[in-house]
């Protein structure tokens, strides 16, 4: 039996060769459905990637009660000074989180790019970022740092480039990496500079703190919360970026499906299409192998098989090409959670393509069973006959 | 027997074939209808765009606040007509997943400013004498169950109250709504007067100033001579049309809307060309057949007019149910959408340009048959 499988399998496909044409229809169809599932996950995951590498779990963001995000947060110089001072925070970090228009290199439009007031403890809490070209700014001199996402997506700001943002003219001294986090999508400055510039004296918008055990944390927040000189509310660094991924990368994610979804209705027909016509082909043929004794199950394992060796052909194609074209193309888009713009790299991981080949081999079964069932059902004598 | 008989007796001869292929097709131009309204969503905003209409915001950052003494000196700038103004309130009803905007206004300039809004005058009149009044949009209020009279507490982010209480409570004294067809409205407003009164921080400014023209061909100069006005202040400003306003907000996103139509589109191609290898292939097993309808007395043209026709047939229905469905679909998911995206629906400018397509989709699938079914000679094709 399983050499009847063989042999009828490895003859069908064999002859694939010869209806090159109608196979390239599965081959091409179920590529295309795998190519735009994978980009779009990978879109999806990216920027779901970049902002979770952003949070730290010896990391926690202290905002104003109430506030999802640093734009619409504020608290006071004292605040930051009790937070600073409670037992377990390692270091404190009181940024200024602003956003100025600035025109975007692709279009010309302005859009929101996140301006951070900082202080050196700033950098002593986030190590990940080193400043790869040029050095960091000098208080007191109107200089900014960008992040390499930033400089790549807005006019102006490549090393000695100037910017106007309010009462200031800036020159841009250095540029930082942040291992691809969304602080690459940021200008920092010094936080005197920028809240004298944007008269937002004594103000800042959220505190960054650094704790030794990321255990400690839960612990701040009821603290914080049962001081009653103190509306603030401590999140985790790493929970914070998770919500702020959640609405797009989900609504990146539904679509990518949706999208996939209908376009495989449209796969499969195409790949039932094309084997129908194959085992119509080839009725003389697989009559001809029923009537010297072999039986259905081979004949079925042969079509079965040929659409998904087709489908696997297909799947490849896609998740190669998704790879080749899309695998870290820097993008970037407006992250509604924090009003301003983030860059990030399409990820086009093993598992979205370990996903794309499992979607490819699902088509190429659904594509291929129907017409194997018929051609095991095929009327021995008829068939022949009509041929 | 006519000749659009014959042709449906032609495709319904392999009738699994036709339909697996009519789905196919079918799916393209569904897939077709849903991308152009995402699309078409960006382009054309999510509110409503006046052309007589100018906006007046900060000019370096969308944070900074103007003062509320702007208001006067625009005013007397030569070619203005009205102006009023709105902040961003930002904060929750309930849950922070409950996002819709919330600006503080002055009740009757804003209304008249955005006349094309309809709210019966006795709710405006509330709206202008109640302190802590509110109106929404007529979908928001069936969103969440408000009626009128009823109290919607708001959590407050950006806007503590003098006290530092965060609890906000309006009082709902009517809906509004664009006219039908229109894009629908979707913001919250409440008085500027309270909010003026009971924030903590930023009493006396406004985020922007929305400014009515009298001719809408001299926006741009108008726009100028307010910008102008301001440049040397503490406070200048960046003044441009609502609609120019809109397109900013949808390049911001622009990227990913832009690589959706490339993906999309790369989805269709893909699609019609395995249609098209597909009927191709129908067509030439036919061959003897065509050389019977020769035999028969069928010219040359009439013979390829015949194969052309099915082809053309079989894509114009295909689209025709593709875009029908699309637009049932884009009905049923309008709703789930409209926070995220804005409008969602089919235009008839989609189902033109999809009816157009699909035309085309059948000359070319049936294009090369057709010179075939022309060249056969009867011969030839009956000796197979």
């Amino acid at each position: 039996m399983l050499g009847q499988i063989a042999e009828i399998t490895l003859m069908n496909l064999r002859n694939v060769g010869s209806r090159l044409g109608s196979s390239s229809v599965i081959v091409v169809g179920i590529g295309g459905v795998v190519a735009v599932l994978v980009a779009l996950l990978a879109l999806g995951t990216g920027f779901r990637s970049a902002l979770e590498r952003t949070g730290d779990p010896h990391r926690a963001v202290v905002l104003r009660g109430g506030s999802t995000g640093e734009l619409s947060s504020g608290l006071t110089t004292e605040d930051r000074n009790i937070v600073a001072s409670l037992p377990g925070v390692a270091l404190a970090s009181g940024e200024l989180f602003l956003i100025a228009d600035l025109p975007k290199r692709s279009n010309q439009s302005v859009a929101n790019l996140v301006v951070r007031g900082v202080t050196p403890e700033a950098f002593r809490i986030r190590p990940e970022l080193t400043i790869v070209e040029g050095r960091n700014f000098t208080p007191g001199r109107g200089e900014v740092i960008v992040g390499r996402g930033a400089a790549a997506e807005f006019e102006g700001l490549a090393l000695g480039g100037r910017i106007e943002l309010r009462d200031t003219t800036w020159t841009v001294v250095g540029m930082f990496e942040a291992d691809g986090s969304a602080n690459e999508s940021e200008v920092w400055a010094d936080l005197g500079a920028v809240q004298s510039a944007f008269r937002f004296d004594g103000v800042l918008t959220s505190m960054r703190l650094r704790v030794d055990d990321p255990a400690v944390i839960p612990q701040l927040a009821r603290q914080v919360d049962d001081d009653p000189r103190l509306d603030l509310e401590v999140h985790p660094e790493v929970e914070y970026y998770r919500s702020q991924a959640e609405t797009l990368s989900t609504l990146i994610t539904v679509f990518g499906y949706a999208v996939a979804g209908v376009m495989a209705i449209g796969a499969v027909f195409a790949a039932l299409n094309t084997m129908y016509t194959a085992v119509a082909n080839r009725t003389v043929e697989i009559a001809t192998l029923r009537a010297i004794g072999f039986g259905g199950l081979p004949v079925v394992t042969s079509v079965l098989a040929e659409s998904l060796l087709l489908a696997l052909a297909g799947g490849l194609l896609g998740a190669g090409l998704a790879y080749l074209v899309f695998n870290g193309m820097t993008v970037s888009t407006l992250n509604q959670a924090s009003f301003s713009q983030v860059a990030f790299d399409f990820a086009v991981t093993p598992e979205l393509m370990r996903l794309g080949l499992v979607w490819a081999l699902g088509l190429g079964a659904v594509g291929g069973l129907f017409p194997a069932v018929r051609a095991a059902r095929l009327p021995i004598t008829a068939a022949l006959r009509r041929g | 027997m006519s000749w659009l008989s014959l042709i449906w007796a032609n495709l319904f001869r392999h009738r699994v074939r036709t339909i697996l292929t009519l789905v196919s097709v079918l799916v393209a131009f569904l897939l077709f209808a849903l991308l152009r309204n995402v699309i078409e969503s960006f382009a054309t905003g999510i509110e409503i765009a006046g052309v007589d209409r100018l906006v007046t915001a900060p000019k370096y950052s969308m944070v900074d606040r103007l003062p509320l003494a702007h208001l006067q000196q625009i005013e007397a700038v030569d070619g203005v007509v009205a102006v009023t103004h709105a902040n961003w309130f930002g904060g929750y009803y309930q849950d922070p997943a409950n996002f819709f905007p919330k600006y503080p206004v002055r009740p009757r300039e804003w209304f008249a400013m955005y006349s094309e809004y309809r709210i019966a005058p006795e709710q405006l009149d509330a709206f202008a004498n109640t302190r802590d009044g509110a109106v929404v949009p007529v979908g928001l209020a069936e969103q969440y169950g408000w009626k009128v009279g009823d109290r919607i507490p708001i959590t407050a982010d950006i806007y503590p109250k003098k006290d530092g209480s965060r609890h906000w409570e309006f009082e709902l004294v009517g809906t509004y709504s664009a006219p039908p067809d229109e894009p629908q409205p979707v913001t919250f407003l409440f008085q500027y007067d309270y909010w003026d009164q009971a924030t903590q921080h930023s009493a006396g400014t406004v985020a922007w100033f929305v400014v009515k023209v009298a001719d809408p061909d001299a926006a741009g100069e108008v726009a100028r001579r307010i910008d102008a006005l301001f440049e040397q202040s503490r406070n200048p400003t960046r003044t441009s049309t609502e609609a120019e306003r809109q397109r900013q907000f949808a390049n911001q996103v622009g990227d990913i809307g832009l690589m959706m139509s490339g993906i999309l589109g790369a989805v269709f191609f893909t699609i019609l060309l395995l249609t098209a290898n597909t009927m191709s292939q129908g067509l030439r097993e036919r061959i003897p057949e065509l050389a019977v309808l020769k035999t028969i007395g069928f010219t040359d043209d009439s013979v390829s007019l015949l194969v052309l026709g099915e082809a053309l047939v079989l894509c114009l229905v295909a689209g025709a149910l593709g875009l029908a469905l699309g637009a049932y679909v884009s009905a049923v998911l309008a709703p789930l959408l409209e926070s995220a995206i804005g409008v969602f629906e089919t235009s008839w400018r989609t189902v033109a340009l999809g009816l157009g397509l699909a035309a085309l989709l059948g000359l070319v699938v049936g294009a090369g048959p057709a010179l075939n079914a022309r060249r056969v000679t009867i011969v030839d094709a009956l000796r197979e």
